[in-house]
């Protein structure tokens, strides 16, 4: 209930003391917008999530025999005729219908072999075709340093992880809900006096303020990612523009069929919660990017579960998406089709999906996305992945 | 400006504590740096070779279990290797607690914020699994031993480490002449990472006079550096790259061998460029974010003429006037300002030491996260921001907020007076306005919490 807009937030900080003009949220004063009003989410995957049991290939004759031990459960949710949906997202169902929901499949990273988690989500962050030392920024971030006169607040990393896909040089605002303030407004206002001489750290205090009290009745309670998807839509039903963070749980080496559904599940609730919280006119302009550091094997292993693979999936969720598509060249999953006969091979880079999406949203060229934000990336045709 | 006690413990230390007396002399603190490592004797941590033992052991046990899924020495085998990444995971935590009793405890805590200067230049983490933990192992080991002697040595150390290795991804690179590589084609190539990284992070700085191709002819030097099975150093003739290799314009002997490689990383450390990155970066980090050209001119020198001698690069900087200028200008980092705190309350070891791993992990990690620095996990290899910016922010100050009001109840006994506290912690840096503010607080508690997260206590 307790929404403050910028002007609101312009108001408090004059109460508040001058400080605040010092602070990220609020500079510069003169608010240069950013120059495009679609909202992009992009969301990390970590531990690698299997593709093939959250979008499965039904319709692949060998795809049954590859890991009986995983459709057992609940039946999954058919999309296409050739492909379904995992039981636990079958909340998402219905924005599949109305086309809001889209997934690519059998995509990758240039990242090849070695299969480490670790290096997997440093590529996919950065964004680059190798690891090969140097770069620091992340490719969202690169994308916003290509829109100049951009606000703190265009962008949000949301969460407390490390978030290097944000990470660089174009100013970014940070929040974790769980950077609570519990503590009594008397004893806020004499933390407030006793920073009030170091201007940043006061600045930094009262905008902290700000955000939790802002966020605090619709933000508070629940899970880690419910608060987190909950802050994401406040602030992006305002003048953010993009926000990112991510979720963990998706290295399901055993017991999948509940580890996964249970990851899946989270998945779910953050897209819903997105949605709900930022209602139907800014859902409509909104385009959420799912993606993960690789896929699994394309059998099922000892354990119930799967190991680290290589070509996987992409999701895509949102009022701005051209949804109710599989999209993707599927390359079969019969033996000699896949990669070195273990993985679901990739047919796609991942980072040409994420390309299409930023350069329908901002116009942010095709140059700068192969050269700059994703060097060495050749995009090829559109997948047509956008309203 | 000159030598004060105070501001040598906040500025060069971890903070004023109320029972070790601060050092007296610029002498005396080059002389805590230089003498016997009594911090290391009194708290020592787990080795790296204790590591690599619980590496290999683990892999075994794992192997059996995968192979034997359905047995019930599999399911042994598998509860086994579970324990020991257990015991892995709680040595590290409680490694935390160690590595705070040396801060809180020592009376030349210079020598520990070194530690932790140099740990952090040569930032390291360990990829997946039970690596992760080897990072306090690894600054013992590699780091502290270095800090008082020549540059080179250290780097070298840090350089050739199997964790660093590791972690910049040369351990499988190859030459493109190596015998691996005409071998088995499919055999990834060279890895830039490790050569790219030396240059640019630990010796002459991004702005280094250095190429592309002075990174590739490093990268094509630094084949054969590998790890072992056992987590250990080797050197792998088979991936080296066969003939000379030529960086910043010095040629490195035919034929691959170590020796080529340990005389390359002596030439960078000796580098004027190598001088003047360390002595900037000296200066940023204990004096502020832009330091004087005459302080880094000073420090560089003392590296230039000692050939990358420490000791004289820290005894440049402390007989420079402005290394006591007061306002102090940087804010401490977050696992900074945590075991200033610590040192400041000085609670009992016996409290700390009997902490369970959960609660370390409640109290000190998850705040740490929080707050934007977690334990041991810097999100790349250049290591935590040195710029104030990065940790003035919202979501840090809240969460140091709470983190001060919240936290000292679950290590300490008794809460102490917090005027008294706010005067043991700050010395001359208490103001009238924090004292109003001590008195006016509803509890100890956000009393304490106000003394930590005022200026004087957060900036240094």
């Amino acid at each position: 209930m307790n929404q403050l807009s910028r002007r609101d937030i312009l108001l408090r900080a004059s109460a508040l003391g001058c400080s605040l003009a010092a602070s990220p949220l609020v500079t510069p004063l003169a608010f240069a917008k950013a120059p495009w009003d679609t909202r992009l989410i992009v969301i990390i995957l970590r531990g690698g999530m299997d593709g093939l049991d959250v979008v499965r290939p039904m319709g692949d004759p060998a795809f049954a025999a590859l890991r009986p031990g995983l459709q057992d459960g609940d039946p999954a949710h058919d999309l296409d005729g050739y492909f379904a949906l995992h039981p636990a997202l079958g909340d998402l169902v219905p924005l599949w219908d109305k086309g809001e929901l889209g997934f690519v499949h059998a995509v990758s990273t240039p990242y090849r072999d070695k299969r480490s988690h670790f290096d997997g989500q440093d590529l996919l962050e950065a964004g680059t075709a190798a690891l090969s030392g140097g770069v620091r920024d992340g490719w969202l971030n690169r994308m916003l340093q290509e829109v100049p006169g951009l606000e703190a607040d265009t962008a949000y990393a949301i969460g407390t992880g490390d978030l290097r896909v944000l990470e660089g040089a174009a100013p970014v605002a940070n929040w974790a809900p769980e950077a609570n303030l519990r503590i009594s407004p008397a004893a806020l206002r004499l933390a407030s006096l006793v920073m009030e001489p170091d201007a940043p750290m006061h600045a930094a205090l009262a905008e902290a303020e700000i955000l939790s009290q802002t966020a605090d009745a619709s933000v508070r309670g629940g899970r880690a990612h419910q608060q987190i998807a909950r802050f994401a839509a406040e602030r992006l039903r305002e003048d953010t523009r993009v926000a990112a963070f991510s979720l963990n749980g998706w290295d399901t080496h055993r017991a999948q069929a509940r580890n996964l559904g249970r990851s899946l599940t989270t998945l779910s609730e953050t897209v819903k919660l997105l949605r709900d919280g930022l209602g139907a006119s800014v859902w409509d302009k909104t385009a959420l990017v799912a993606m993960t550091e690789f896929g699994r094997t394309a059998r099922e292993n000892g354990t119930g579960g799967t190991d680290h693979g290589t070509g996987g999936l992409m999701m895509l969720a949102g009022g701005a998406i051209n949804g109710g598509q599989v999209f993707g060249r599927w390359p079969g999953v019969a033996e000699n089709a896949l990669y070195q006969g273990r993985d679901l091979m990739p047919t796609a880079d991942v980072r040409a999906g994420a390309a299409e999406v930023m350069r329908a949203i901002t116009g942010v060229s095709q140059t700068a996305l192969e050269t700059k934000i994703f060097p060495g990336l050749q995009m090829g045709a559109p997948l047509g992945l956008m309203r | 400006m000159s030598f004060s006690p105070t501001l040598a413990e906040r500025r060069f230390g971890f903070g004023l504590s109320p029972q070790i007396p601060a050092p007296q002399s610029v002498d005396a603190m080059l002389r805590g740096v230089a003498g016997v490592d009594q911090m290391l004797a009194d708290h020592p941590l787990p080795s790296f070779r204790d590591l690599q033992d619980k590496l290999v052991l683990r892999r075994r046990f794992r192997g059996f279990a995968r192979k034997n899924p359905d047995t019930d020495e599999g399911k042994a085998a598998d509860k086994k290797q579970q324990e020991i990444y257990r015991t892995a995971r709680d040595d590290w935590t409680r490694g935390f607690v160690q590595i705070q009793a040396r801060r809180i405890q020592t009376p030349h805590a210079f020598r520990e914020r070194l530690v932790a200067f140099w740990a952090d230049h040569f930032t390291v983490v360990g990829k997946g699994g039970m690596l992760r933990f080897a990072g306090a192992a690894y600054a013992d080991e590699a780091v502290r031993p270095h800090i008082n002697g020549r540059f080179a040595d250290l780097l070298r150390a840090c350089v050739m480490h199997p964790l660093m290795l590791e972690y910049l991804d040369q351990n499988r690179s190859a030459g493109p002449g190596s015998i691996i590589v005409r071998r088995r084609p499919r055999w990834q190539g060279l890895n830039e990472n490790l050569a790219r990284e030396v240059l640019e992070l630990h010796t002459l700085g991004v702005d280094g006079p250095y190429s592309q191709t002075d990174v590739r002819e490093l990268a094509e030097l630094f084949t054969g550096m590998s790890r072992a099975d056992d987590y250990g150093f080797v050197f792998r003739r088979n991936l080296a790259e066969p003939g000379a290799e030529t960086v910043l314009g010095k040629t490195y002997g035919q034929g691959a061998s170590l020796q080529h490689i340990e005389t390359a990383l002596d030439d960078l450390a000796r580098h004027p460029a190598t001088a003047a990155h360390i002595a900037r970066k000296l200066a940023v980090h204990f004096v502020g974010d832009v330091p004087s050209e005459d302080l880094v001119a000073h420090v560089r020198q003392a590296y230039a003429q000692s050939d990358g001698d420490l000791m004289q690069c820290y005894a440049a900087l402390l007989e420079h006037p402005d290394a006591w200028v007061t306002p102090a200008k940087n804010i401490r980092p977050p696992q900074e300002f945590m075991s200033a705190a610590l040192r400041a309350f000085g609670p009992p070891q016996q409290a700390l030491s009997q902490m369970e791993p959960r609660d370390i992990g409640q109290v000190f990690h998850g705040p740490l996260r929080v707050m934007g620095q977690p334990w041991e996990n810097p999100a790349g290899p250049d290591g935590w921001a040195e710029n104030d910016a990065a940790w003035v922010t919202p979501q840090g100050i809240a969460a140091r907020l709470e983190w001060a009001v919240y936290a000292p109840g679950k290590f300490l006994d008794a809460l102490p007076d917090p005027v008294e506290f706010a005067q043991a912690a700050l010395g001359d840096g208490v103001t009238a306005d924090l004292l109003f503010a001590v008195n006016a607080a509803e509890t100890r508690e956000v009393a304490l919490g106000l003394v930590l997260v005022s200026p004087a206590f957060q900036r240094r």
